[in-house]
């Protein structure tokens, strides 16, 4: 034994020791001031994102992560106001519209600046809507642009001259925009992260316009034109955003910077939220939802937002084929025993497929909690009592809720219509696979408005609309959706015109509305100018911090 | 030895062959795209994107050229996060991970290696029985258990430690290593124990106590040595995992690891993520499985033997 090495194994143990207890105990002797309270003091803003953001190039992004830093970075020709949602300045100063309500033409602000103070002017967005209608650029929000003349039809390569298009800039702080109908809901549009301007020398710098993922949107590389500009973006750690002092607003802004965290699992979320590393959360695990809700506890916020839980009816199954007997499962979803007692966090229950109070419109009610009627309509159908009612499987991509609701449901038809569904669960996107592909008979579904219009929630079901999925299709609803409302003169008009539409889908019910979601989070009290809107749309440009009260 | 660890490494070449061609077939057999999301994606942009990330080339093809790029080391670009190199990825998260897994190891050794040799100097007594009756909890409480449960107590009731993060606040590395290394202290702590006790009962021990050493020389001279390399022979491949298990953990305490783009590449369909991932951890495997057989080759004279005798 004498060659071995003279380090005896008992001496390794206590150097390993040694480490482990420097490393890991000393390292815990520090200062102990949380992150709210330190935020506090420095005017830093603690923000819970949900998941780590794909990209922050505006037209390539797509997720509600990535649009809440854009939204910090970046800022389109209006803003939305954070308490209407009704359109304010933003880059543009003022606008101007046509009497027939296709022409806008907008005054850009001269004091509009890049964050590294290169002038900002109309020429930006003429040169990003360009970008921005590139179909190499994989742009999912394309559509968006679809209102403006020859827009679409760029897009689609059947107009190759972009001069066609209905963007002009008259001269360097005058942008002017020709629709091809009067679209009530376009300056909306304009807020979306979509229709945003890029910096050009920026994006030129590190690649082609079209081309996508280029490193553009890295931090020290960004250049934007919001309130704040990008410090730091460490992946699955933390995005730093710190005021642009070139913003036009600059001296409205209040925070110094905001930490946006990928807190992808709400219960870690929620425990962050407790030990004061966040000033807010994205979420609320449902379970704690009830907790708070017991405890009176203010940080609590719960709000309706603008987006419907529904389910789908794959219309070319045989059985399902029959409309009564999709009023019939419609009729015996008792949604407010749904809502009180499995989601419990203030859903509400949907009995159409539009939110109600969108822009002020109220949908059409023409479905009710109704097991009578329920089993006669089965009984029309040739399943009395649920006999001989065929095989019915309910899809859902695999998540706790929407198991639980699906459970419910199961229950209240086995209950009023005696008839047996099974229950299924996807992964994600095998779930998405078998949806578009048609190969489900009822599948769980989600919509959440990209706009406060019904247009956004009714043009989904258009004959070959790719978010229909149903295979329900009617030439009479795609007129109304598609051509009758564009054209409708005043906003009474149009809002019948959607509600004869909706009245058809309803009556028809290739969805079954379940109920209107909610939106969740933990806000610190010190935490003010938080906004309560239906779009769950924040403004950072107007958030605030109080002294912290602990 | 230098041949035993070359002979090794280019057995290690098909292996890694047969990994990147299973995960490239299941990866592209499995329903749901890249590009698929829950709004529809117009046809024309799915084309474009295919056409960019070549997925409108035939199977084999693109087979061909991704082990063309792997075999220069590029692992393509991430199909989720446009802009971002998978190597650029796995880069940004292996330090963390490596850093978890290294603290992670050093806890588990440290319990681990305590508890089996306190058990096996008195086997069969209470000496024995308490340590090896809270490993076995310890083996069976899964890290999605006592992570929490270390939060609740640790962050939230006596709030001493932070609740999540990694290099942010002091001390927020202290609970994730605990969480991910009581596992492997618990197999440790079996594993050492059994090793300590085949060695104390043979001849040289023996010979040892009648020469009247101490207990304390006895153990920690003569008997750690050979009662330790089951242990070691477990390190190689218990770190391999430690890096590539620590999801559950990371997720917990919102680590910026590997673990987590390990998983969720998995459900995004990033493939070449997916793939890079892979291989990365079979070679990690590969490496950690060597280097601790060569360790046990070296700490073992029988074992020494016999591959000088094959060299």
């Amino acid at each position: 034994m004498k060659q071995c090495p003279s380090v005896s194994s008992s001496s390794l143990i206590s150097a390993l020791a040694l480490v482990l207890i420097s490393s890991l105990l000393l390292s815990g002797c520090g200062s102990s001031e949380s992150n709210v309270e330190s935020g506090n003091r420095t005017g830093t803003l603690h923000w819970g994102n949900g998941t780590e953001p794909q990209s922050l190039d505006p037209h390539i992004a797509t997720g509600v992560p990535e649009h809440h830093i854009i939204m910090a970075l970046m800022e389109g020709l209006v803003h939305k106001d954070s308490k209407t949602l009704g359109p304010t300045p933003g880059v543009a100063e003022s606008w101007t519209v046509s009497e027939d309500g296709t022409v806008y033409t907008f005054k850009i602000r001269d004091n509009a600046r890049w964050s590294n103070g290169d002038v900002h002017n109309a020429h930006d967005f003429v040169w990003s809507w360009w970008r921005a209608l590139q179909p190499a650029l994989g742009n999912l929000y394309a559509y968006m642009y679809f209102p403006i003349v020859n827009a679409r039809e760029y897009y689609k390569g059947e107009v190759t001259d972009f001069a066609e298009v209905g963007v002009k800039a008259l001269d360097d702080l005058t942008l002017q925009i020709t629709l091809d109908n009067p679209t009530p809901y376009f300056l909306q549009l304009l807020d979306h992260y979509s229709m945003y301007p890029v910096h050009r020398a920026t994006v030129e710098k590190f690649g082609a316009a079209d081309e996508r993922g280029t490193r553009w949107t890295y931090a020290g590389n960004m250049v934007a034109n919001g309130p704040f500009k990008l410090k730091s973006w460490e992946i699955n750690r933390a995005i730093v955003a710190e005021r642009n002092t070139f913003y036009w607003g600059n001296d409205d802004v209040r925070l110094n910077e905001v930490v946006f965290y990928p807190t992808e699992n709400a219960t870690t979320e929620e425990r962050m939220f407790r030990a004061g590393q966040l000033h807010y959360t994205n979420d609320v695990p449902i379970d704690k939802v009830q907790t708070y809700r017991e405890a009176n506890d203010t940080a609590l916020k719960v709000v309706p937002y603008l987006g419907t839980y529904y389910y789908r009816i794959n219309v070319r199954e045989p059985h399902l084929q029959d409309k009564r007997v999709r009023r019939a499962l419609a009729m015996t979803i008792d949604r407010e025993q749904l809502t009180e007692h499995v989601l419990k966090a203030g859903q509400i229950p949907a009995y159409a497929m539009t939110p109600p109070n969108t822009r002020g419109y109220y949908p059409p009610i023409s479905l009710n909690f109704d097991p009578e009627v329920a089993r006669q309509l089965m009984a029309e159908a040739g399943y009395p009592n649920g006999e001989g009612f065929p095989s019915t499987e309910i899809l859902y991509n695999t998540n706790e809720g929407h198991r639980k609701v699906a459970v419910a449901i199961q229950q209240m038809w086995r209950e009023h219509l005696n008839i047996e569904v099974k229950l299924l669960n996807q992964e994600w996107k095998v779930y998405l696979d078998s949806e578009s592909s048609g190969d489900y008979q009822i599948s769980r579904a989600g919509w959440i408005g990209d706009y406060v219009d019904p247009n956004n929630f009714l043009d989904m079901f258009i004959c070959d609309g790719g978010n229909n999925r149903t295979g329900w299709c009617n030439q009479e609803y795609d007129r109304l959706v598609l051509d009758v409302a564009p054209r409708a003169k005043t906003h009474e008009e149009r809002m019948a015109i959607f509600t004869q539409a909706e009245q058809m889908l309803m009556d028809d019910l290739p969805v079954l509305p379940i109920y209107t979601y909610t939106t969740k989070h933990l806000v610190h009290p010190s935490v003010k100018n938080i906004a309560n809107n239906i779009m769950d749309q924040q403004s950072y440009r107007e958030i605030y911090l109080e002294g912290a009260e602990d | 030895m230098f041949r035993f660890a070359l002979g090794r490494l280019l057995q290690a070449i098909p292996v890694l062959l047969v990994v990147i061609t299973m995960t490239f077939m299941l990866v592209h057999s499995a329903p749901g795209g890249p590009f698929s999301a829950d709004k529809a994606v117009p046809a024309e942009v799915l084309e474009a994107l295919e056409a960019q990330y070549n997925l409108d080339q035939p199977l084999w093809q693109q087979y061909i050229s991704y082990l063309g790029d792997v075999v220069q080391g590029d692992m393509g670009p991430s199909f989720k996060y446009p802009g971002r190199s998978v190597n650029e990825l796995i880069y940004s998260g292996l330090g963390t991970t490596a850093e978890l897994g290294f603290y992670a190891m050093l806890v588990a050794i440290f319990i681990g290696v305590i508890a089996g040799v306190t058990a096996s100097m008195r086997p069969n007594t209470m000496q024995d029985y308490v340590p090896m009756t809270a490993a076995m909890i310890g083996i069976c409480m899964p890290s999605f258990l006592l992570g929490p449960l270390l939060v609740l107590v640790f962050g939230i009731h006596l709030e001493w430690l932070p609740v999540s993060g990694w290099n942010q606040i002091p001390g927020d590395k202290i609970l994730p290593a605990i969480t991910l290394g009581t596992g492997y202290a618990a197999y440790i702590a079996r594993l050492s124990r059994g090793g300590m006790l085949e060695v104390l009962s043979q001849d040289y021990i023996r010979t040892a106590r009648a020469k009247g050493l101490s207990e304390f020389l006895i153990i920690g001279k003569h008997a750690l040595r050979g009662g330790l390399i089951p242990v070691v022979a477990f390190l190689g491949p218990a770190f391999a995992g430690l890096l590539g298990g620590s999801f559950v953990v990371e997720t917990i305490y919102q680590i910026p690891g590997l673990g987590r783009f390990y998983v969720q590449a998995a459900f995004n369909r990033d493939y070449t993520m997916i793939l890079g991932t892979t291989v990365f951890f079979a070679t990690l495997i590969i490496l950690f499985n060597l280097l601790s057989d060569m360790l046990a080759v070296w700490l073992n004279p029988k074992l020494r033997q016999q591959v000088r005798g094959e060299g």
